[in-house]
């Protein structure tokens, strides 16, 4: 028998190496100005959902909620072995907080329905919540296996995982299906050379219709197009919020009760600090300082 | 608006009996929301044969304690956790819901914000009590959380805040919220409350569990000398052992450091690792990202020692020293040992 694995991911601005252009002069976050990267622990539960299917067989979908754009997250996970892609994408979707996201992305895989297992990287580095893994395995009604780092068996119906606890580790075991968050505990392989000549031209219909450079094709010319890439089991697919039956109440939005109130940019305080000399005297001045005013000593 | 606010709970984390540090740190915030709001503050302690840590759960400003004990509920797994804390919401109605966010707490607290469908805002640094305008629908909020936290790798600081209906859930990071005196002779109401479980919540089975406590206590340092990827080698950490020992203190790392495993996890300072206020931190070899600035900016004095004056690190730091740690640190030592 063969495991339906679901992997979500998220394409995500690369927060780990922000440029000076990435913040705006009133503080708020110049996107534009980041690339944009396949989040970094989602390459960890995709890497760990390639293991299954070595292991035990499996048939993985990978899921993302985004932007058009984000399809390349798609696409890089076909290279790496992914057997289906699928893009949600819609404007109602936008200004999801985590409940909003977890609903709808728990929307998703009821469509796909019968999944036995459902992968997420622990957290997103734009957010680092860890919110919405959790999230979705409360709304599939579904445990959650949380901070994963390596699955030690699938037998049947029950999973043994082994995963961190604060000082430590645990092994968990838990019947299927079940929700797994993976933390940076393995090593993401490569894309496969072979996967990239077949899926480079792998495109969502949107993609399709506006191809990257041109003018947008005309109505029939895109539906060609996109029967075309059906055809050679080159189309992604792309959902909206209504495809996967999500209330409208309960996404975007409208579907989050948190709300930002105010932004503010941490900007560096202009150095007010004491120029100590790296000097013998330098540093006995100030050690003598210091237990004067009882910091030391 | 007629309804009574529901009260302040504290989620109490507990590991064998011993009550986590970031508890107790929640509770003496929660103490200033519950007095400002004019509410009770109520614990809520969960596991099993654990009432011995009641007590200082008042010391440190309880009112309440709501204590449910059950087999299933030891060690901790989250599914019946998560059912206990949903059946006291449904029941009692809270203002104001405070977890820890340690790894418990961040897979805790979201389960059950799902079910409740409340928002919840993650790893917040600082709490505030304040008016809300929501611009955007037009509506007025009075005596809202403000739940502060920083966003997009430590770049910006958000304040968020809930619009729906109670409780206003965050999990807030350890470290950042100032302990309180113990009051000793402080007392409060225990209550027993029942724990209703089904096989659903007790299908995750715990075969080995694994654990140590920390090799250092962060937290808990009034001196720390922090040692970051300007250290070079493990072999040269031993510098800035020799200096937190001669000063009594405690030895902290960068994620670089880390990284580079010249220094175990445990010792790293920052916003994935601990956050520390103590008394002074000298930063040796850290250039200072905005992550780890995040987590030791709020010492009371910071001494910065590295050979590029142009590191970030001086912008938060009291004493700059620009130079070579590798003589400046000896220096340190020998200084410290002539005038004691």
């Amino acid at each position: 028998m063969s495991y339906k694995v679901l992997v979500f991911v998220k394409q995500v601005p690369d927060t780990q190496n922000i440029t000076g252009d990435a913040m705006t002069p009133e503080g708020t976050v110049n996107r534009a100005a980041l690339p944009a990267v396949f989040n970094p622990e989602d390459l960890n539960a995709l890497e760990l959902a390639l293991q299954l299917k070595e292991r035990y067989g499996a048939h993985i979908t990978v899921a993302t909620m985004g932007m058009p754009a984000a399809a390349e997250v798609l696409r890089a996970s076909l290279y790496r072995g992914a057997d289906r892609a699928i893009l949600l994408t819609d404007r109602a979707l936008a200004g999801a907080d985590t409940l909003a996201t977890s609903y709808t992305l728990s929307c998703c895989a009821r469509k796909l329905g019968d999944i036995d297992l459902v992968l997420c990287g622990r957290q997103a580095i734009d957010g680092d919540t860890a919110q919405v893994g959790p999230q979705i395995a409360e709304k599939l009604g579904v445990p959650q296996l949380c901070y994963v780092e390596e699955v030690k068996s699938l037998e049947g119906r029950t999973i043994t995982v082994r995963r961190a606890i604060e000082g430590g580790y645990e092994v968990l075991s838990s019947p299927l299906p079940a929700l797994l968050t993976v933390i940076d505990a393995n090593e993401p392989r490569p894309m496969n050379a072979h996967n990239i000549m077949r899926f480079k031209k792998a495109r969502t219909k949107s993609e399709a219709a506006r191809p990257a450079g041109q003018t947008p094709l005309a109505p029939e010319e895109a539906a060609a197009k996109v029967a075309e890439l059906e055809k050679e089991g080159l189309l992604i697919e792309e959902w909206n919020a209504s495809d996967v039956n999500a209330e409208p109440d309960r996404i975007g939005f409208a579907g989050s009760p948190t709300k930002v109130k105010q932004v503010m940019s941490v900007v560096l305080t202009a150095g007010e600090a004491k120029q100590i000399p790296p000097t013998a005297d330098g540093i006995n001045e100030l050690i003598h300082e210091l237990i004067t005013d009882h910091t030391l000593g | 608006m007629s309804e009574k606010r529901g009260n302040v709970w504290v989620f109490v984390e507990q590991e064998s009996g011993k009550v986590a540090a970031v508890s107790l740190q929640l509770i003496s915030k929660g103490r200033e929301l519950a007095d400002r709001l004019g509410v009770k503050l109520e614990a809520v302690l969960l596991g099993n044969g654990v009432a011995d840590a009641v007590p200082q759960l008042f010391h440190y400003g309880c009112d309440k304690v709501l204590l449910a004990e059950h087999p299933a509920l030891e060690p901790f797994t989250v599914l019946p956790y998560a059912k206990v804390i949903m059946d006291l919401i449904r029941e009692r109605k809270p203002n104001i819901l405070l977890f820890g966010a340690t790894l418990k707490g961040r897979e805790l607290a979201p389960r059950v914000a799902s079910e409740k469908r409340a928002g919840l805002t993650a790893d917040c640094t600082d709490l505030q009590i304040d008016d809300f305008e929501d611009k955007k629908n037009g509506k007025s909020y009075t005596d809202k959380l403000m739940q502060i936290r920083p966003a997009f790798g430590g770049n910006i600081i958000a304040t968020i805040v809930n619009t729906w209906d109670d409780p206003q859930m965050v999990t807030v990071r350890e470290g950042v919220m100032k302990l309180g005196e113990p009051d000793t002779s402080r007392t409060g109401e225990v209550e027993k409350v029942a724990v209703k479980l089904s096989d659903a919540e007790t299908v995750v089975k715990v075969l080995e569990r694994v654990r140590a406590d920390k090799e250092v206590d962060l937290q808990g340092a009034q001196i720390i000398v922090a040692g970051g990827y300007g250290v070079g080698s493990k072999e040269n950490f031993k510098l800035i052992y020799d200096l937190a020992e001669a000063l009594g203190g405690e030895v902290g790392a960068s994620r670089a450091a880390v990284d580079a495993g010249w220094i175990s996890h445990d010792h790293q300072v920052g916003q994935t690792g601990v956050t520390v206020r103590p008394r002074l931190y000298i930063a040796c070899g850290i250039s200072g990202s905005i992550q780890h600035r995040a987590g030791m900016s709020e010492s009371k004095k910071i001494i910065a020692i590295n050979t590029d004056p142009g590191a970030p690190i001086f912008s938060c730091a009291h004493y700059a020293i620009v130079g070579d740690l590798n003589t400046v640190i000896p220096q340190m030592i020998k200084a410290f040992k002539s005038k004691q």
